[in-house]
């Protein structure tokens, strides 16, 4: 049997350690087993096998539409706390495996662990347009506190008094604000997100940059960042992993002093390195 | 190097190229060395609201399309030019109202109608969610109730109207059921179509939260497809109307539908126009009870943020 140990971190405890947390994920704090479950369906049933100290743990994962081999053989274990960017092409699979690591696809074959508190952020915020912000952020939630919970986080991204607004009167921003406070709020082992910030606009997305570090410091789950911009990979992840033809071309840690900045040459050199991978060779291209 | 020319030479210009400029209301022609004049109009021009000219509000304005047909009726029998015995004047009609309110034939009329109808509202609508409740969640159902339902649906409802009669005779319960599925058919195919067109991004998203399945289809599929719905019940409320009167020409001695028969046999042109005035009514009434209903259901729509 898997050993147990949730981190219940609240998010209105100052003494908790997880508030004092450094950028790094500190062993005593972000070190715990998370309980890995397999990311399916039943996942109800236990942890059939379980990993130590991982929040991913995938083996030989396979998916395949009809004849046309997305996912071919990918191996991939993301520690606790560590923040993880996926990078590829258009249709290269980055979906596919969040939407496996979700639990929402069903013809997979090979490994697949994923710890058992998972919240996903999706490129369009996805809140229920017939629900106010407020139970939008508590969706699925059950408990006495929970309206407090939602409120906290609410705070915590910057919307507290929003929480009677109906989605529809949102920004994008905004929309994709309360979308991360109802990830945030269940305290999950595992965040993923699917390319959270591509149709934010330029200086929002800076803000949102700002504000997912400062809350991942703060929780410190394992992070799955998918996106398809370079510099935002680099900018925040602690290791840049790529999807290429159904098989992870590259895997490297970033080794860039923070705070990062793009005008480091270390930031240059993995900026080309990536681009390179993505099969973008023109650099006046991909210098936005 | 810009230079602005006068409104003298901007007529110039409009008398000199019709077209759309001859339309527009130009206001100034903005002339760039070695390029093409370029002609600056108000684009918010006519269309601001002033405030001196008070804008007729949507309520009256919705009115005023029955009030017209009003006073064209009134227009149309007041001045002769067709005879009382073809179609009664506004007064007759009102004069009848008033006979029929005293005698108490217009609101027994009026309750055996509201009954059938009712009732077989009630009942189709309960028909037709359930079996869009069905079809809509299970997958295996959906085959079997769906090719059924769209089979059904190409048979006139009237046609039944026989076939009824025989199985459960010419009394009370006919009348209703023949409403009953008649306003079954039209909840079930917007029912479930909207059911279906769920957005299957929100459904995942609920799975992702922790929505159990009577979590989903109490947070995401019931209000995802309660617009859908609505657009049913419209429809069907305007069936149900349209049956009740067939459903009331065959053996009754009640209804709206039996006042119209008897008045036809009597030749009361007043009579008769006097139930089509209540089916309208009643028809408006119905309809703005969805329009309520919508208002509160579907809030979220408009982003209204009353509280
Ligand atoms: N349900 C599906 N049926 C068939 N093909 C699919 C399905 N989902 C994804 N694909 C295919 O898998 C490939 C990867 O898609 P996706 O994971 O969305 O790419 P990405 O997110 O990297 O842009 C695409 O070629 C897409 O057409
Ligand atoms: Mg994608």
């Amino acid at each position: 049997m898997a050993p147990r140990l949730r981190r219940n971190v609240s998010t209105q405890d100052p003494q908790h350690p997880a508030y004092a947390a450094g950028a790094d994920p500190a062993p005593g704090v972000g070190g715990g087993v998370a309980v890995l479950a397999r990311a399916g369906t039943d996942d109800a049933g236990g942890p059939a096998a379980a990993g130590r100290g991982a929040a991913v743990r995938v083996r030989g994962l396979r998916r395949v539409f009809g004849e046309h081999v997305v996912l071919d053989g990918l191996d991939l274990t993301i520690a606790p706390g560590e923040f993880v960017a996926l990078l590829g092409r258009s249709g290269s699979g980055k979906s596919t495996l969040i939407r496996i690591l979700g639990g929402f696809d069903d013809g997979v074959e090979g490994e697949v662990l994923a710890a058992r508190r998972r919240s996903v952020v999706f490129q369009e915020s996805r809140l229920l347009p017939w629900k106010r912000v407020l139970p939008n952020v508590t969706l699925g939630l059950s408990g006495r506190d929970v309206a407090d919970r939602g409120r906290a986080a609410l705070a915590e991204v910057g919307l507290s008094g929003r929480e009677r607004s109906w989605p529809a009167t949102l920004s994008g921003g905004e929309a994709q604000r309360v979308a991360l406070a109802r990830a945030l709020v269940r305290e999950p082992e595992l965040l993923m997100l699917d390319e959270p910030f591509g149709a934010l606009d330029a200086l929002t997305r800076i803000r949102m940059h700002a504000l997912l570090q400062q809350l991942c410091r703060r929780h410190q789950p394992a992070v799955l960042f998918v996106t398809h911009d370079v510099d935002e990979a680099i900018l925040l992840a602690d290791r840049v992993i790529v999807l290429t033809e159904g098989r992870f071309s590259l895997d490297v840690p970033v080794d860039v002093a923070s705070p990062r900045r793009r005008t480091d040459p270390a930031f240059d050199r993995l900026r080309v390195t990536l681009l390179a991978e993505l099969g973008v060779d023109d650099l006046a291209d991909g210098s936005h | 190097m810009t230079e602005l020319i006068s409104h003298r030479d901007v007529a110039r210009l409009r008398t000199a190229s019709p077209g759309p400029l001859a339309a527009e209301p130009a206001a100034a022609v903005v002339t760039t060395p070695g390029r093409p004049p370029v002609v600056l109009v108000d684009p918010t021009a006519g269309r601001r609201r002033t405030t001196r000219r008070r804008r007729v509000p949507p309520e009256v304005r919705r009115f005023l399309g029955p009030a017209l047909l009003f006073a064209l009726w009134w227009a149309v029998t007041g001045l002769g030019l067709v005879s009382d015995r073809a179609l009664a004047s506004p007064a007759a009609v009102l004069g009848a109202a008033r006979e029929l309110w005293r005698s108490g034939d217009l609101v027994d009329s009026l309750g055996a109608s509201l009954y059938r109808v009712g009732a077989g509202v009630l009942f189709g609508v309960g028909i037709g969610l359930a079996l869009a409740v069905v079809a809509g969640f299970f997958r295996a159902a959906s085959d079997v109730v769906d090719s059924a339902m769209n089979f059904l649906r190409t048979i006139p409802v009237i046609a039944l109207l026989p076939l009824i009669i025989v199985w459960i005779g010419i009394g009370e319960s006919a009348k209703i059921f023949l409403i009953t599925v008649g306003v079954a058919f039209p909840i079930y195919m917007n029912t479930y179509a909207a059911i279906r067109g769920v957005d299957a991004r929100l459904v995942e998203a609920g799975q992702t939260f922790g929505l159990g399945r009577f979590g989903l289809v109490r947070s995401v599929i019931v209000p995802g497809a309660a617009p859908g719905f609505l657009v049913g019940l419209r429809w069907a409320l305007g069936v149900a109307w349209l049956l009740l009167v067939f459903a009331e020409q065959v053996n009754t001695d009640s209804g709206l539908g039996y006042l119209l028969n008897s008045a036809q046999s009597w030749n009361r042109t007043d009579i008769i126009v006097l139930c089509l005035v209540v089916y309208g009514i009643l028809g408006l009434v119905s309809d703005g009870l969805v329009r309520i209903l919508e208002r509160t259901l579907l809030s979220w729509r408009r982003g209204f943020d009353g509280t």
